[in-house]
């Protein structure tokens, strides 16, 4: 189990407690928080999904596979700390997580 | 106006499928598509990848199994409308009269949404004050490569399009590539070819760089791309082009009236109808309690929407289920012995 807090673009925060095993981004979609649409339902193959970790988390989160990285070329705006929230499964040591969302998804 | 029995939307693995299902039961169906090709995102996402899910095909890719569909709807001489996007319905009293933004019209006495998650279209840049240039200037695909030459165009994307595109036009204009970060992935042949014409002189290329503004007036002027690190620079040029791959949008299907949750449509688990008569949906974009977005349940759901069109088709006759394995008349429409 960890505490995800989401930001929306317009600063509104969620913070979330989602089972470990889910992805950052299903935490997202099944509390129907607003900014995360996931068109392809996390097979890597859309970045719609797409996150800005915070910074000091960044490093400690599990490195971008092959293909996450390609995938978010085609995301809005991504920057360094981008990230598929798609490919950041839970687990008690992401507890404190905190993610941004992008203005929109594409 | 073409009449048939069933419109398709989408050339997806479910909907070529439910192609397969309605000709057995002796439907005629026609097929829209928004892309230039058939297959949907397994030919546009994922053709080279393997897919290990669908019941007793053990590995395939996602173009085998498009080519394998296509071969076992084959008899059915399916008429397939590609580039093609649904614009707009009408119940014209039994009937819906269905309107492309080609023009295109059909008659049909029921609609199967087969759509995944939309239309593909290409991505945009999101910078502000774009809007005005774009589809002049600013571009996301090239129709006519001519009006480049002697032009200096500046191309943005890491994938095989933007390189390419910046190999292809460096004899002609004078070529810079952004990228927003060092690794292209594009194929190795291409990426050796864009960094020996780098060495050469022949194409600019920055990378760590993203679009940042578009200066001028009637037409564009400059362009600014900005670093990860802040920096800026100017660049000077004549068109734009972003090669940024393609996003889904739902599209018009929101306008049709339909109960929309979130981007999918909710149906009922007996026959996939809408809550409009006469409209099914079925694969990734319809909803319903325990939906997994499987190509196989997707198989499933067009094998019963296929039924659910028949009383629309041939509302005096009675669906009778049939066997391919037994039935003579489906054997005949499947043109086997």
């Amino acid at each position: 189990m960890a505490k995800v807090t989401y930001i929306e673009n317009s600063g509104n925060s969620h913070t979330i407690e989602i089972a470990n095993g889910l992805s950052v981004m299903e935490g997202a979609v099944q509390n129907d928080i607003p900014g995360i649409d996931a068109d392809c339902g996390g097979g890597m193959a859309c970045a719609t999904c797409h996150v800005y970790v915070k910074e000091e988390w960044f490093d400690k989160l599990p490195k971008k596979e092959d293909g996450e990285e390609d995938m978010l070329d085609m995301a809005f705006e991504p920057n360094t700390f981008s990230r598929l929230s798609c490919q950041l499964l839970v687990s008690d040591e992401l507890d404190g997580l905190t993610v941004s969302l992008p203005s929109k998804q594409g | 106006m073409i009449k048939t029995d069933t419109l398709i939307i989408g050339a997806g693995p479910v909907g070529l499928f439910c192609v397969h299902q309605l000709g057995i039961i002796g439907l005629k169906c026609e097929v829209v598509d928004n892309l230039d090709k058939i297959g949907g995102q397994c030919i546009e996402l994922y053709p080279d990848k393997p897919i290990y899910d669908i019941p007793a095909v053990p590995e395939c890719t996602g173009e085998e199994l498009t080519n394998n569909l296509i071969k076992q709807i084959k008899a059915f001489k399916t008429n397939f409308h590609l580039n093609e996007r649904v614009e707009e319905i009408k119940k014209v009293e039994k009937k819906w009269v269905i309107k492309t933004n080609k023009g295109t019209e059909f008659e049909a006495s029921s609609i199967i949404i087969a759509a995944g998650v939309g239309s593909f279209e290409p991505r945009k840049f999101s910078t502000k004050e774009i809007e005005k240039y774009e589809g002049k200037q600013i571009l996301y695909s090239i129709r006519d490569k001519t009006v480049f030459k002697g032009k200096a165009v500046t191309i943005f994307g890491g994938g095989d399009s933007a390189l390419d595109w910046a190999i292809e036009l460096s004899n002609t204009s004078k070529v810079t590539l952004v990228h927003r970060r060092d690794e292209f992935r594009g194929m190795q042949a291409s990426i050796d070819k864009v960094n020996q014409l780098k060495e050469e002189g022949k194409i600019e290329v920055y990378t760590k760089y993203q679009l940042d503004s578009v200066k001028g007036s009637e037409k564009i002027e400059n362009i600014n791309i900005k670093h990860d690190d802040n920096n800026m620079k100017e660049i000077k040029t004549d068109y734009v082009l972003g090669f940024f791959g393609l996003i889904m949008k739902l599209g018009p299907i929101a306008e049709w009236g339909l109960n929309l949750d979130k981007k999918t449509i909710p149906v009922n688990t007996e026959s996939f109808e809408t809550n409009k008569e006469g409209i099914f949906a079925i694969g990734d974009i319809c909803s319903y309690p325990g939906k997994l977005k499987l190509i196989l349940s997707g198989f499933h759901e067009g094998a019963l929407a296929a039924r659910g069109c028949f009383k629309y088709a041939k509302p005096d006759e009675k669906y009778r289920f049939e066997f391919t394995t037994s039935s003579k008349t489906v054997k005949d429409r499947l043109g086997v012995k």
